[in-house]
């Protein structure tokens, strides 16, 4: 993820959920595609929202805002799939807006502040000053393994015994 | 380079094949030592693999087999015969070209082990018979090469070379060999029969050269091809592709109107099935090419043991799936061996027992129900059953209790539980305890089934179920909370619909345990959507209170799933989940519908598991080690409490075992008899007691419906009316005190409030003394 591009450009992809502007490595993304049919999958953890069709291949569509400790969405609007894979391992993020591809000198990123609570720190992995925003750069191995996140896992007890 | 290594994998591949034919043949030789076909089958296999590795020069591997070769040319031109000595070292010296082969396929080269014992026994055998003939080599090559190969019949020029390669004495044979190896076995190997087309063989030779190495012996090596399996599975999934856009095409065909495209839709409907057919049909192989292997393996197991063994093999030609073929190998091996080990006994208690000397083993495979049947049966000793119980009792796999209640069918099922093994010695071959279980856990992998039976005395016989292909499954759709499923047919027994009338009164509880009454026995059932942890959906006003169960088989025992709806059958193509969704049990895959959805596929014997209704040692040793989550499944459920609320804020709690259901009963359904409220309920009256009234609480009294909790007390229900049922809570209960007050049976902490529990029986007979006396005075 963090390897540099051979000139010094690196690109993203840039999304938004709620309130944060993220993007990941564009050698990452497969393809972003719009809002899917999902099939929800009772018991599995909280965060995976179902498993959508992608020609053929079965995706898990992760939810990046359960995993952040984000609230819930309130617009109307479906979200997007931005479809990521790294080596084997193929998983959907679900964003609320898909915004620009925009290149990035790397060597101007910045490590988030430390004050940033463990759960959404542990996804984000530098900070790019944007002109009129700051742009948040995700861990996308970290966003698409949720088994490793230790604590959607706890979350994920705590319901399970509450049933 | 490239060139040298595929001639070297080729030559792996085809050896390979050679070798394990080989074995076959050697032990068809020794029963009918006669048998010239046979022989000069052996030798033409010896003799290419000679040549093949002189080419490629493994000379290790060469001297070994050329001295084999020199062995069988004897034997083939009669000067010697077959005698159990030449059969052992002929034996031995396939193991050692096998053992060459592999240390081949690993380090590239044939490895300096030294045969020279080998050489030296086989020599020894060859000089004690043949003391005519001090040079092996050149009397073989003179004596029988003109016989079968007339000079006459070789018109073109390689032939010749062959032909002077075949007469002259072994120095010069060697010195050929290198230049002329990769025409020389195939020519060496030809029948005589082949003999007779030169031309096709030549122009064979032609456009197979340079790189090729030699055919294979038979002419059906002209008319096939190797394909890497990667390549079957790669085309594999493109057909489980075609077969979903197919299904898609199909539901949208009923809406069309145009007759062309109708007539397309089915064509192509037509195609992709007999394309799916054919490209399975590429990747079944006989059952034969592991068969194959056991003649040999009983022979020497056997004579370790100090046996006689007989194998009879049926079904050779049954084909399945390659991939599940090399899944079952392992499994069959270990049986068979177990069969030999511990099985079949010695010679000498056979004929204390009045069977003959020589133990029979029987190897069958065939096709029943689009699944493959193999059946291992020996006619030894049998499986004593008392023991394997003893067994399991003394291992802790079982309780005492369970063993009473054991049919002698699920005792000796009891021989594939883990850690399970009743030698009592362990052997090279078997009994180390580690066997069966795992025979079983890979044919499950598979989607398999193992049974066993067994007559003491009589002999054991094992039965292995496995589906022909895994890719490609019947399914079963259903449907759970609005939700579609699929489900193997592979576990489905039957399909039951309880109506309306039948719905309410079918499902019955024993210890709070929903159960239906199939053909007078006891079947379990599992709600689908509580044990996924589904919201319910209220049903289809059509197919209120019909209950779908379908009857599911998870280990060998049946138990029914409650799904809102059946929906069809259907093949699906199976998929497997992501990493992490794997570690869901109750899934064990997902597949995509014909309308492009996903839908999840459901494991049956990790639905069961959920509902935790196998009771098998099996079930519990998994949630043993599976720790703290799963064990609370197994709750004590005499411990499991039902809350409900009588008045807004009064919780109570009853055992939920006391409990037979849960209604719901429309408030104008409720009439009174002798001023007391009552409600037809399963054709009697049932008596409503009002525990708001009964314990003098203020209640807003039921609008619509009342929530009524179905006691059964001495063969009569009787309902409570509650304002709300709560929820079911499988807590401990951390204190209880008795209670004085009435109708309370004590009171407990529960979720950290006080909480009385009901005492039903008395509250009970406090309201209807009158009822339950006079019915039982």
């Amino acid at each position: 993820m963090t390897t540099l591009a051979n000139d010094q450009v690196q690109q993203l992809c840039t999304f938004y959920v709620g309130p944060l502007f993220l993007g990941v490595d564009v050698r990452v993304v497969q393809e972003v595609i719009r809002y899917q049919e999902m099939t929800p999958v009772p018991l599995s953890r909280p965060g995976v929202e179902g498993l959508i069709n992608l020609r053929g291949q079965i995706v898990t569509a992760l939810d990046p805002r359960i995993q952040m400790n984000l609230p819930p969405s309130e617009s109307d609007e479906l979200p997007m799939n931005v479809v990521i894979r790294i080596e084997d391992s193929i998983a959907s993020l679900l964003v609320d807006e898909i915004g620009d591809v925009v290149d990035i000198d790397p060597t101007r990123l910045e490590p988030p502040p430390s004050t940033l609570p463990a759960s959404s720190g542990r996804f984000i992995e530098s900070v790019f000053k944007m002109e009129d925003q700051l742009l948040l750069l995700l861990n996308a191995g970290r966003a698409i393994r949720t088994g490793d996140n230790n604590s959607t896992s706890m979350r994920a007890n705590d319901d399970q015994s509450d049933d | 380079m490239s060139d040298m290594e595929e001639a070297i994998t080729e030559f792996l591949v085809e050896s390979h094949e050679n070798v394990d034919r080989l074995d076959n043949e050697l032990l068809a030789l020794e029963e009918n030592p006669g048998d010239v076909e046979t022989l000069a089958s052996i030798f033409r296999t010896i003799h290419t693999i000679k040549g093949t590795c002189g080419f490629l020069g493994y000379s290790n591997l060469e001297s070994v087999t050329h001295v084999g070769e020199n062995l069988l040319g004897k034997l083939r031109d009669g000067t010697m015969t077959l005698s159990d000595p030449i059969t052992e070292a002929l034996l031995h010296m396939v193991d050692a070209v096998r053992e060459m082969l592999g240390t081949i396929e690993s380090s590239g080269k044939d490895g300096d082990k030294d045969y020279g014992s080998l050489i030296i026994a086989m020599d020894t055998l060859l000089k004690d018979s043949g003391e005519l003939d001090p040079s092996p080599g050149a009397d073989q090559a003179g004596q029988i090469e003109p016989d079968e190969e007339p000079a006459a019949e070789e018109p073109t020029a390689t032939h010749a070379h062959d032909e002077s390669v075949e007469s002259e004495p072994d120095s010069l044979e060697d010195a050929y060999q290198d230049e002329y190896a990769d025409s020389l076995p195939s020519y060496t190997q030809q029948d005589q029969q082949d003999m007779f087309e030169p031309e096709i063989e030549a122009s064979d030779e032609v456009l197979s050269a340079p790189n090729s190495q030699a055919k294979s012996g038979t002419s059906a090596a002209d008319s096939t091809i190797r394909v890497e399996v990667l390549q079957l599975d790669i085309l594999m999934n493109l057909v489980g592709e075609l077969v979903l856009a197919r299904n898609q095409i199909l539901q949208f065909s009923p809406n069309e109107e145009d007759a062309s495209f109708l007539a397309s839709t089915q064509r192509l409907n037509q195609i992709t099935t007999e394309l799916q057919e054919g490209v399975m049909k590429t990747r079944m192989q006989p059952i034969g090419s592991i068969f194959g292997k056991y003649p040999r393996m009983v022979r020497d197991l056997a004579k370790s043991c100090g046996k006689e063994i007989h194998i009879d093999i049926t079904g050779k030609e049954t084909e399945l799936d390659k991939t599940i073929l090399e899944a079952v190998k392992d499994p069959l091996t270990h049986i068979i061996r177990n069969s030999v080990d511990h099985g079949i006994e010695t010679p000498e208690e056979r004929e204390q027992t009045g069977k003959s000397r020589e133990g029979r083993l029987f190897l069958r495979a065939f096709h029943e129900g689009g699944q493959v049947n193999i059946e291992i049966r020996d006619d030894g000793g049998g499986i004593p059953i008392s023991k394997v119980k003893a067994k399991a009792l003394q291992r802790g796999l079982v309780t005492a209790s369970q063993v009473r209640k054991m049919s002698d069918h699920e005792a000796l099922n009891l021989i594939f539980s883990p850690g399970f093994s009743t030698a009592a010695r362990i052997t090279n071959v078997s009994g180390r305890g580690v066997g069966m279980d795992v025979v079983r856990t890979n044919i499950e992998n598979i989607g398999g089934s193992v049974d066993v039976q067994s007559a003491e005395g009589a002999g054991t016989t094992i039965r292995i179920k496995i589906p022909l292909t895994l890719a490609i499954i019947p399914a079963l759709t259903i449907t759970s909370s609005g939700q579609r499923f699929a489900i193997p047919q592979v576990n489905l027994l039957e399909l039951v619909r309880l109506e309306e009338t039948d719905g309410i009164s079918a499902v019955e509880y024993v210890h709070g345990t929903p159960v239906y009454r199939l053909r007078g026995a006891l079947l379990p059932l599992i709600y689908l959507n509580k044990t996924l942890g589904q919201k319910p959906v209220p049903p289809a006003s059509e197919d209120e209170n019909a209950i779908n169960i379908v009857v599911l088989s998870a280990d060998g025992k049946p138990f029914g799933l409650i799904v809102d709806s059946i929906n069809d059958t259907e093949e699906i193509v199976v998929k497997p989940l992501d990493k992490q969704l794997k570690e869901l049990e109750v899934y064990a895959g997902a597949t995509i519908m014909g309308d492009g959805c996903v839908a999840l596929i459901l494991d049956t014997a990790g639905i069961a598991r959920r509902g935790s209704i196998m009771t098998t040692p099996k079930s519990e040793e998994v949630n043993r080690l599976d720790g703290p989550e799963l064990e609370s499944e197994v709750i004590d459920e005499s411990e499991t409490l039902l809350l409900f609320l009588i008045n807004d804020g009064l919780r109570m709690a009853v055992p939920l075992s006391t409990v037979a259901r849960l209604e719901e009963i429309k408030i104008e359904c409720v009439e009174y008899a002798s001023g007391k409220p009552v409600t037809q309920y399963r054709g009697e009256i049932m008596p409503i007691i009002n525990l708001a009234d009964f314990f003098g609480v203020d209640a807003p009294p039921p609008t619509e419906i009342m929530h009524v909790i179905v006691y059964q007390h001495e063969g009569r229900s009787v309902g409570f009316a509650v304002t709300e049922i709560q929820d079911i809570v499988a807590d401990k209960v951390t204190s209880r005190t008795e209670s004085s007050a009435v109708g309370v049976l004590s009171s407990a902490v529960i979720r950290g409030l006080i909480t009385d529990i009901l005492d039903a029986p008395s509250v009970i007979e406090m309201e209807f003394p009158e009822l339950f006396t006079q019915q039982y005075a």
